[in-house]
């Protein structure tokens, strides 16, 4: 349910002339011995809500204070709408940041703190006021200015935090896990009202999250990101459907990544042969790749198809046989722990579309699992 | 046993402990302040005393607080106390509180040793710390030294026995006491709220002025009650290091207490201080509570 591919939205991304809003070039940001940013270049467009995905430990909250100014990059450019931002420091930047604590300063109250940024400019009050009351609107906080930040719940913290965060009209708004902080229920209601906010207010976001889904429900693009570097970018689909690594295949959702050689390409499609297998896999002739070559073949759980058959029963292209180790129940799936005869595992999901019916597969079945060849993602790496 | 016992035994100990050294020693204060003079020991008159077979007759003396609001000579001492408390705790909140702020923001590893460093003076005699002052601040001290050598003055200031002089003395002895709690609220305060603010879009010192200070505000009163209570009623470091002329409160009780054995009036001069300290104090925390 991608928001990349909602109505009318431009992809400015796919246009080589389109002028990037925000220009990462070769950001290079060193602890020590540790390279947290590794060369790092990322054009980003007006109007995105970019997420940069990554484990702890990835450069993904590094680049975030780069861009918020706490952190000074060793190397490379920050160029935001043709200004430079090397030596501006955070309180100059037209760059505002929702914090993973909200950081909502406890001694004022719900409106002092939304309209602290406007303050700092010295702004006039009536401007203050008037500006505060549109964005506790905004975020449907009416009533609650007066209050204290103790006196709200986690949800509304959220809420005062991305007002305040966006008071002053960002040029560019930094989301720092903004949503970790919530149970499941209201952060996924709170992620549609951030995405309806941010398309109302048509600034461009910039979100850090180690969670996949949010990033993938969230963003009209996104970066994964990898001891310092970038290891794809591109649409959440983009990304899910055409990995170009064993770590974003695995990163991004679940992958079962086999291993083999192209043996033929054939005008239906790639033939590779995996002999610690003793099957071929079949793929799409987009995934060409020169003969002889090792490739690795990722593949979702969910799209392969399980079936009970007789014990005996042979390999083919395509098609694995083994036996059901576990099955871990999920809800709206099952989830299917398929070892092979020569003990390798893979993962395969089926949706529960009834209630209450026999599972058709059972613990220690002998199981064959298949799969189309447009399934088979071969990857680039 | 059931926990709520369990409970109140544990909260015995503190009790009993308050009422061992703080109540019954308070009391008896308190009698011996309502008590006549007289010669012997101790030497006060008893305030209950048996007339006749099984009546008691208790006697109040009220001429020892009737002569501390009477004689300005009393008043006088408690308002120098009180101005003198008030100006050592305001400088030790200006020299505490740069440190305390250095300390809470230094890395990990440095802060247990800048932390012992502000603790390592309590390891020596107090007196012996004061008395070092005055090797320092003499007329042949080295401060003075220091100064003549360098050709910033021409013969020596006179420091010692001077109001500065105490200043330096009761700053330098009590600073530990501003430090640490204003170490405890700065070390607690989120360091996110800070990088919010300049995010806003304030600079670093009105971030300072908006978001530290306010926040601090819980230190600096107890750092500052920590210093100016001790303070008030400090003897020994004004007699050893200020000058003769200043009569503050602790003199004037030792003076009534040692000297004139008057122990009725020096007892009521303590309580008298004690209200003064105790009853401003306590409409402030309870106003603060609310």
């Amino acid at each position: 349910m991608s928001l990349a591919e909602r109505p009318g939205a431009a992809e400015p991304w796919r246009d080589p002339a389109a002028e990037p809003f925000l220009r990462i070039e070769k950001l290079t940001k060193r602890f020590g011995d540790f390279v947290a940013l590794d060369e790092v270049s990322l054009p980003i467009y007006r109007g995105e809500l970019f997420a940069l995905l990554g484990g702890s430990g990835s450069g993904k909250s590094t680049l975030l204070r780069c861009l918020a100014g706490f952190l000074e990059p060793d190397a490379g450019r920050i160029v935001l709408d043709g200004q430079d931002m090397a030596g501006v420091p955070p309180y100059a930047r037209p760059v505002n940041m929702m914090f993973q604590s909200y950081a909502l300063f406890p001694h004022m109250s719900v409106a002092q703190n939304i309209g602290f940024g406007l303050k700092q400019e010295g702004a006039a009050r009536s401007v203050i006021r008037d500006r505060v009351t549109e964005m506790l609107a905004m975020v449907k906080m009416e009533g609650f200015g007066d209050r204290k930040p103790a006196a709200l719940s986690g949800g509304q913290r959220a809420r005062v935090a991305l007002a305040r965060a966006l008071a002053k009209r960002p040029k560019l708004l930094l989301l720092d896990e903004p949503l970790s902080a919530l149970d499941k229920n209201l952060r996924e209601s709170t992620q549609f009202e951030l995405i309806n906010i941010q398309e109302r207010t048509g600034t461009t976001f910039v979100i850090v999250t180690h969670d996949q889904e949010e990033a993938m429900t969230m963003a009209t693009r996104l970066a994964v990101m990898d001891r310092g570097t970038l290891a794809q970018v591109g649409t959440p689909s983009d990304v899910y459907e055409f990995p170009n690594s064993r770590f974003t295949a695995e990163f991004l959702g679940t992958a079962n990544i086999l291993e083999g050689v192209v043996e033929g390409v054939e005008a239906e499609g790639v033939r590779i042969g995996s002999s610690e297998l003793d099957f071929d896999i079949l793929a799409e002739p987009a995934a060409s790749k020169p003969l002889g070559a090792r490739v690795f073949v990722a593949l979702r759980p969910e799209r392969m198809r399980i079936e009970r058959v007789a014990p005996g029963t042979p390999l083919g292209d395509n098609r694995l046989v083994g036996r059901v180790r576990d099955i871990g129940y999920y809800g709206d799936f099952f989830l299917y722990y398929v070892v092979l005869a020569n003990g390798k595992e893979v993962r395969v999901s089926q949706p529960n579309l009834r209630r209450r019916t026999e599972r058709p597969v059972d613990w220690e079945d002998t199981v064959a699992v298949t799969w189309d060849r447009q399934a088979s993602m071969v990857l680039p790496e | 046993m059931t926990p709520r016992t369990r409970r109140r035994l544990v909260l015995a100990l503190p009790w009993a402990w308050m009422a061992l050294f703080f109540v019954v020693p308070f009391a008896f204060v308190l009698s011996i302040a309502f008590a006549e003079p007289s010669e012997g020991l101790p030497p006060y008159a008893p305030l209950l005393r048996w007339s006749g077979e099984a009546t008691a007759v208790l006697q109040l003396n009220l001429a020892n607080f009737q002569l501390l609001l009477e004689d300005s000579y009393y008043l006088d001492a408690y308002l120098r106390s009180l101005r003198v408390a008030a100006v050592s705790a305001t400088l030790c909140l200006f020299i505490g509180y740069p440190m305390a702020l250095a300390i809470a923001r230094a890395p990990e590893t440095w802060k247990n040793l800048l932390l012992m460093l502000v603790i390592l003076p309590f390891w020596t005699s107090f007196l012996l710390r004061v008395t070092a002052w005055i090797g320092i601040l003499q007329d042949q001290g080295w401060l003075n030294g220091a100064l003549l050598t360098l050709g910033v003055i021409a013969e020596p200031i006179p420091l010692l026995y001077t109001d500065t002089a105490m200043y330096i003395g009761i700053t330098y002895c009590y600073l530990p006491f501003m430090v640490l709690p204003l170490y405890a609220t700065l070390s607690k305060l989120d360091p996110s709220l800070l990088e919010a603010a300049e995010d806003l879009g304030a600079p670093p010192w009105r971030a300072f002025l908006q978001i530290t200070l306010p926040l601090s505000l819980p230190g600096i009163v107890a750092g500052f009650l920590l210093v100016f209570i001790p303070a008030v009623g400090e003897f020994v470091i004004p007699e050893l290091l200020g000058g003769p002329g200043a009569q503050l409160i602790g003199r004037v009780l030792w003076t009534e207490f040692f000297q004139n054995r008057d122990w009725p009036l020096a007892s009521a001069l303590a309580i008298v201080l004690l209200a003064a300290l105790v009853l401003p104090i306590a409409l402030f925390q309870w106003r603060a509570g609310r």
